[in-house]
């Protein structure tokens, strides 16, 4: 059976007071990316494994204590040093696809710092298992990026 | 909301927009009645948070690494990069 799917595009920007050097070696470098590149503070996490270059692959997993186990799997797609990369990544539940995105990241150097901007670009699979999607059960079909709009604007927002 | 409201703004034709009306149907995201020859549709607000709740999830497990990530390049690293003191050249 066809599982519902949900695309999605969304944006975050921060600013850092620090040179865009620093932020992108924070990606780059696999010492200071495991420091920030972790679950939340209960997670039971497993070690990241990094090769930030174009085909280079990352793996990342951890989850609750007895929880289904969360992993993360991206391969760098495009890379300009200190100024943007491009990753294609999934994430999953145990065994279960949760979502296939492409994320890219940007860099631009601002007064004071660096502008980092994220843009992610995914498909969301909506499947009875796991945490608030399993309100959806029992559903068929596809929604997509018109769907979720349209339910937006209809809702009043 | 009448199905020919929700066509107006999209560059879409009106059985277009039906047919994804209907998807969204299906999906149980979208509910609709018809009175006369208007069909009105409403969402139904239930299984639109389980989406969004689950987009917003992936959002904010990156807002929380970003946080982190701020606080790392906050704290002074090894290397001087003092950002609010005043600079002597090198």
């Amino acid at each position: 059976m066809t599982e519902p799917v949900v695309h999605d595009t969304f944006v975050i920007e921060r600013e850092y007071p620090a040179p865009p050097e620093r932020v992108f070696a924070a990606w780059a470098d696999p010492a200071i990316k495991v420091r920030w590149f972790v679950g939340p503070d209960e997670f039971v996490q497993n070690p990241l494994s990094l090769d930030f270059r174009v085909g280079g692959r990352e793996h990342i997993d951890g989850g609750d204590p007895g929880g289904p186990v969360h992993s993360y799997d991206a391969e760098y797609r495009e890379i300009v040093d200190n100024v943007r990369f491009v990753t294609t990544y999934t994430m999953r539940m145990d065994d279960t696809l949760a979502s296939v995105s492409v994320a890219t990241l940007e860099f631009e150097a601002i007064d004071g710092g660096t502008r980092m901007t994220m843009t992610e670009q995914g498909a969301y699979l909506i499947d009875g298992d796991t945490g608030p999607k399993s309100r959806l059960d029992g559903t068929n079909g596809l929604l997509d990026q018109l769907g979720v709009e349209l339910a937006r604007s209809a809702a009043g927002r | 909301m009448s199905v020919s409201e929700l066509a107006r703004p999209l560059s879409m034709t009106l059985p277009g927009v039906v047919a994804h009306l209907r998807v969204l149907e299906g999906s149980g995201l979208v509910r609709s009645s018809k009175a006369g020859r208007v069909r009105t549709c409403r969402v139904d607000p239930g299984a639109l948070r389980a989406a969004e709740a689950w987009i917003a999830e992936r959002r904010t497990e990156w807002e929380r690494r970003f946080d982190r990530l701020g606080e790392l390049l906050g704290a002074p690293e090894t290397e001087p990069e003092s950002e609010s003191r005043s600079k002597h050249d090198d």
